[in-house]
């Protein structure tokens, strides 16, 4: 069955708003996706009739709002295929990976290694550095094929019985390449590491199922996800969690506070100290609901439809080289190309004179465009809400940079 | 807005490339980044006895407003000092917006960059980096 786009654009209010006189031609998903009318209805539902702060207030409205705080944590969990006692919500997926670097970090003594990879964004290197530097563990990178994808060929020389935690993106955010889990998984294991994906990419087309992929931590992040801004995910399997400790101290964490000594509140309460994101976290919720009814074999053939005709249209521009996967297979809607003798904030600035949105510049993975040498890409990141229009106005874009900006 | 970004004069001072290079024997170098975009500018300086600048050469890794603005740089910087450049500043600053008056020349055709607030520190790049050559 064809998926209804029309049907899908039409629930996101701000695709069908004329800014500066062009129409939204939005393709920068990667970076913040936009937000459903369920999505917005949802908060606006907490904000107008049910806004309180959660877990202690007694009256209606705390109620009210303490409720639909764990309904959306069902509604995360559900969509991940977990019991909602591993879910955490943090303030973003940053936030997320910061949280495990910090506190399962502490469990991991100097010498022991994490594994990352060359296409990592840095929200995936930073924090694992300063554990580097607070603990003294090591850093080894998995390199990265000339077509952008994790080279899992390198894996058996780089695991060693020193490595704890192989930490990688499960979709890249600079060439949509889809990483084999499966592969990582059966490898990792075999030296008893632990493997947390950085779904930040992967979460925004569809419903994850953790249990099958036999990991141990997932991050995501809501505004990426068709969600609210402020919002992220943790998932960990709930022994992890357990053995734990807090990464902020605060209200709500706690078990029993006295000046001696403080007990901490069982997982997910003991990582969410203070007054948690509340309205994010529900319209986070809203997003996952809306996104698990969506037809994702449909969707998903829609946006590599997308990607076809993108791909496509910029091999036919002179001087266009896509930087990635060149098939579909295992990939998700992500593509980067380069236009030579043509920066790539300056084709994206021209792409914004067509009311054409994308994204330039290392995309947060300087290591990666170290590797290829590379100033930058323009990456084109689709949502099931594109059409055939965005992507022609985007081509007609590129056409117009390449004429008159070299 | 957008679509009058890339006027013919700042495309014009990009493809000129003026001083773009390096020099053989500089007095002194510096490069700076912008974090933000990666833009990347390396600038030697050749100085003569009262550190003035008698050579300039910049090498630009950045975006078409960045390249624009270091050739328009070099094409005035010979013979000026930490506070000549200073001057020329002004200049560029005045023509994207962020101080009043009028921009001298070259800078003046930087003016369509004003309504862009996150190009101008593309603008500015190479003056931060022969800054710090000078200082």
């Amino acid at each position: 069955m064809s998926f209804d786009v029309a049907g899908t654009r039409r629930q996101f209010p701000i695709l069908s708003a004329i800014i500066d006189g062009k129409p939204v031609h939005y393709l920068d998903n990667g970076a913040s996706a936009q937000t459903p009318d369920a999505v917005l209805d949802a908060v606006r539902i907490y904000e107008t009739t049910g806004r309180a702060n959660v877990l202690r207030g007694v009256h209606r409205l705390a109620e009210r709002a303490t409720e639909s705080y764990e309904k959306a944590r069902e509604e995360v969990a559900s969509f991940l295929g977990v019991p909602p006692t591993e879910i955490v919500f943090t303030g973003g997926c940053t936030a997320a990976i910061n949280l495990v670097a910090y506190s399962y970090g502490s469990l991991l003594k100097a010498g022991d290694r994490i594994l990352l990879s060359e296409l990592e964004h840095h929200s995936n290197i930073v924090p694992w550095q300063l554990l580097r530097a607070r603990s003294g563990v090591e850093i080894d990178m998995i390199p990265v094929t000339v077509d952008g994808r994790i080279d899992l060929a390198a894996l058996p020389r780089l695991l060693t019985p020193r490595t704890k935690l192989v930490s990688l993106a499960h979709v890249s955010n600079v060439t949509g390449a889809l990483v084999d889990v499966r592969a990582v998984v059966a490898a990792a294991k075999s030296v008893g590491a632990k493997v947390m994906l950085d779904g930040a990419q992967r979460a925004p087309h569809g419903p994850v199922d953790l249990p099958a992929l036999g990991i141990d931590f997932y991050v995501f992040a809501g505004h990426k996800a068709y969600g609210p801004n402020g919002i992220g995910v943790l998932w960990a399997k709930a022994e992890h969690l357990d053995a734990m400790p807090p990464f902020m101290g605060g209200g709500s964490m706690i078990g029993r506070v006295t000046f001696a000594e403080t007990t901490w509140a069982p997982p997910p309460r003991r990582f969410e100290a203070g007054t948690p994101p509340i309205g994010p976290a529900i319209g986070l919720g809203a997003a996952c609901k809306w996104m698990a009814a969506l037809d994702w074999s449909a969707a998903h053939a829609h946006e590599m439809a997308l990607v076809q005709r993108l791909m496509d249209g910029l091999q036919k521009i002179d001087d266009t080289r896509l930087f990635g996967p060149a098939s579909l297979q295992n990939r998700y809607p992500v593509v980067s190309f380069m236009l030579d003798g043509v920066h790539p904030h300056d084709v994206a600035q021209t792409l914004d004179s067509f009311g054409v949105a994308v994204r330039a510049g290392h995309h947060c993975a300087q290591p990666l465009m170290d590797r290829f040498d590379l100033d930058g890409t323009t990456r084109v990141s689709m949502a099931p809400y594109n059409d055939n229009t965005d992507i022609d106005a985007l081509l007609t874009g590129v056409q117009h940079a390449a004429r008159t900006l070299r | 807005m957008s679509d009058q970004l890339y006027q013919e004069r700042i495309v014009e001072l990009a493809k000129a490339k003026t001083g773009a290079g390096k020099l053989a024997a500089p007095t002194k170098s510096a490069r700076r980044d912008n974090p933000l975009c990666g833009d990347r500018v390396t600038i030697d300086v050749r100085l003569d006895g009262h550190g003035r600048i008698a050579e300039i050469a910049h090498q630009v890794r950045g975006c078409l407003l960045c390249q624009a603005s270091a050739s328009a740089l070099a094409s005035v910087a010979v013979g000026r000092d930490l506070a000549g450049i200073a001057t020329l500043r002004h200049d560029a600053e005045r023509a994207i917006g962020r101080k009043e008056g009028e921009a001298g020349e070259p800078f003046s055709a930087f003016a369509p960059v004003a309504a862009h607030k996150s190009r101008q520190e593309c603008v500015l790049l190479p003056f931060e980096a022969l800054k710090e050559a000078l200082s």
